[in-house]
């Protein structure tokens, strides 16, 4: 992706690249899907239903594990554009997975607030513990570690999401027991967010 | 200095999120019925009289920018309400919306009424899933009890406020790549001028205001804009809301006037440096601003005490860093993110961000070589200032800051060939490092 013939790219792939997803299964929306999705394409202008690509493709997601191009083409079909302009956001945002990934998708933190915090070491006990480095999944498919930037929490640092759970305050000596609390339990294993008060 | 809290109080009590506490306990949406009985241009004089600077960074007037939106278009208005939150060390806008989220609801109506729009999209995270939970009940609450809808109050006025999920772009948070990603593409800036004021949202005028900034619209109208201004030193009126994390005490969010000093918040308010350690460095407005050392904290944590001693306040996240924290280190992590984020629009941004990262982490494993560093130096100032959006000053900051504040640091890395500050909390081998 460099233009400068002697420093290349340093790794993979960049948001701003364009990536083929496999083509995965058949995809349509389910009925209900369907209905759901129109439900939010009628927030934005008869004219603007592109407007509602995201929450298409986190529908399709959903479904399938990760956004796969028989899915982005359905999706392009119910907005009425063009495969390209769904293939565009789907690349480029960084919570749609190009590519199966585990059951479980642990998501460190690694920004500033958080490594301050041992973030680096919760990655790297997790990383042993599954022998696997960060990208990757392990060979049960049960775990895909990732390392994302700053989740907004910082004060609860480190922070890590699994799929969408949200846990906090992870401290790295605790880091592998966190993988047989989501195995035990799930998401509900986490600890969600402070905030909230009423738990 | 301590002061009352107007925005987040209560937020701690169970259940502050649901609409019969904030009708019951706070004054849940008087001041939308009393802006309603206001002309717009009454709401927009009393922010502007208010002086409230936006929340989200650059502490622009938020009157002024609702002054701009063209009124005469004949197209549709839009309030786009910022909601990205992904600035490095902030978490403000999070503990809003997912305590508070009625007070950014009235925030958004009177601002509509203000600009003359009927819709505001909030443009929140999609990481941010459990927030948006409360966000969208919290909007479903005010449709049924008529807060939201058509024919507000009697009044005749409409508003419509719906929430908007992003999916992981920290650039989605600068106000033309938010428009954009609204429109279903990726989220890119856009040239300017014309500015969204003009040509936003479906090429309708449109105001982006964050979070913050939208929650400190309710408070103005119903309590004047001279009380919201004595709050805080001149121009820099009203409560604001301090992010510390990083190696405090108590990291959180505090909320304070802008008189209360960086130093307070670290030692007072975050309870002071952890472990018994010593302050090294602080970042004090998000990872975009310079670094303040610890004789240059004791200044008012205001958008201009911040500029006059060397920096900005940003977002307010102040990311607290103890003596034993490697100044290389801290410019590699924060490149990294940059690297990620950069959305790839300008060749500058893009390439050149990777070629810091490159470097950065040459030096701190120790493979530096002393050109390096005026390299690194020349790269980021060949990306500062020479993109379309603010996003390459951010980027070039950690370096030219870090370099400035502690040139020694990377000259003894280059010298012994290691890094000669690795702290226990780090990873033993290092990851994601290139
Ligand atoms: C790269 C970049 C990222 C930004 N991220 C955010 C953000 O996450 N949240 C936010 O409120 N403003 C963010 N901003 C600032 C917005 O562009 C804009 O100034 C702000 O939303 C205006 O609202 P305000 O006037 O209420 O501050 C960002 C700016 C840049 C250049
Ligand atoms: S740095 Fe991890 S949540 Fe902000």
């Amino acid at each position: 992706m460099s233009f400068h013939p002697e420093i290349p790219y340093t790794t993979g792939q960049h948001r701003s690249e364009r990536l083929l997803s496999p083509e995965g299964e058949p995809f349509a929306f389910t009925p209900e899907q369907r209905a759901r999705f129109e439900e939010l394409a009628s927030h934005y202008p008869p004219e603007r239903r592109k407007s509602a690509v995201i929450f298409a493709l986190f529908m399709v997601q959903e479904q399938v594990g990760y956004v796969s191009r028989s899915g982005m083409r359905h999706v392009a079909a119910v907005i009425g554009c063009t495969p390209a302009e769904v293939e565009e956001v789907a690349t480029y945002y960084a919570m749609f997975y190009k590519q199966p990934v585990g059951t479980f998708v642990i998501q460190v933190c690694r920004t500033l607030s958080c490594a301050l915090k041992g973030a680096e070491r919760v990655t790297e006990e997790i990383a042993n513990a599954l022998h696997i480095k960060p990208g990757e999944t392990d060979t049960t498919g049960t775990f895909t570690l990732v390392e994302v930037e700053c989740l907004g929490a910082c004060d609860r640092a480190p922070v890590v999401m699994v799929n969408d759970g949200w846990h906090e305050c992870q401290r790295p000596e605790d880091a592998v027991r966190l993988l047989d609390v989501v195995r035990a339990r799930g998401e509900a294993g986490l600890s969600g967010c402070v905030h909230r008060v009423e738990k | 200095m301590a002061m009352e809290p107007i925005l987040t109080p209560l937020v701690r009590e169970p259940g502050s999120y649901t609409l019969d506490f904030y009708l019951q306990r706070l004054d849940g949406y008087q001041a939308l019925r009393k802006a309603l009985g206001m002309t717009p241009d009454q709401v927009i004089d009393a922010v502007k009289a208010s002086g409230l600077r936006g929340r989200g960074g650059a502490g622009f007037p938020t009157g002024m920018k609702w002054q701009f939106v063209d009124k005469k278009s004949p197209k549709a208005k839009y309030i786009c309400c910022n909601a990205d939150e992904s600035e490095p060390g902030t978490f403000k806008d999070h503990l809003l919306m997912e305590r508070n989220p009625h007070l950014l609801i009235e925030g958004c109506a009177i601002g509509c009424h203000a600009i003359g729009s009927s819709v505001a999209y909030i443009y929140i995270r999609g990481e941010f899933l459990h927030v948006q939970h409360h966000l969208e009940a919290a909007i479903a609450e005010a449709y049924k009890a008529g807060y939201l809808g058509k024919n507000i109050f009697g009044t005749g006025f409409n508003c419509d406020v719906y929430m908007h999920r992003g999916a992981g772009a920290y650039e989605a948070g600068e106000e033309t790549a938010l428009i954009e990603s609204l429109e279903g593409k990726r989220a890119q800036p856009r040239i300017k001028p014309p500015f969204p004021a003009v040509e936003g949202l479906y090429n309708c005028p449109t105001a982006v205001n964050n979070v913050e900034t939208l929650c400190n619209v309710p408070s103005i109208v119903l309590k004047g804009a001279e009380w919201f201004a004595a709050l805080g030193p001149e121009k820099n009126g009203g409560p604001k809301l301090f992010c510390v994390s990083g190696h405090v005490v108590k990291p959180g969010v505090f909320e304070a006037s802008m008189h209360t000093t960086v130093k307070s918040l670290i030692y007072d308010y975050a309870g002071g440096i952890a472990n018994g350690r010593q302050l090294k460095a602080v970042i004090p407005g998000g990872s975009s601003v310079p670094i303040l050392l610890p004789d240059q904290i004791d200044v008012p944590a205001s958008f201009d005490g911040l500029m006059k001693a060397g920096s900005l306040l940003g977002s307010a996240g102040m990311i607290v860093m103890d003596d034993t924290t490697c100044m290389v280190w801290v410019a590699q992590n924060l490149l990294h993110f940059y690297r990620h984020e950069s959305c790839g629009k300008c060749t500058p941004c893009r390439e050149g961000g990777d070629w810091l990262l490159k470097m950065l982490s040459k030096i701190e494993r120790g493979e530096g070589q002393m050109r390096d560093i005026d390299l690194l130096l020349s790269v980021a100032d060949n990306i500062a200032g020479k993109t379309l959006c603010a996003f390459g000053d951010a980027a070039a900051t950690p370096v030219l800051t870090t370099i400035k504040q502690f040139r020694h640091e990377f000259e003894a890395h280059i010298r012994e060939g290691r890094c000669t500050c690795p702290a226990d909390w780090r990873a033993k081998e290092p990851v994601g490092a290139h």
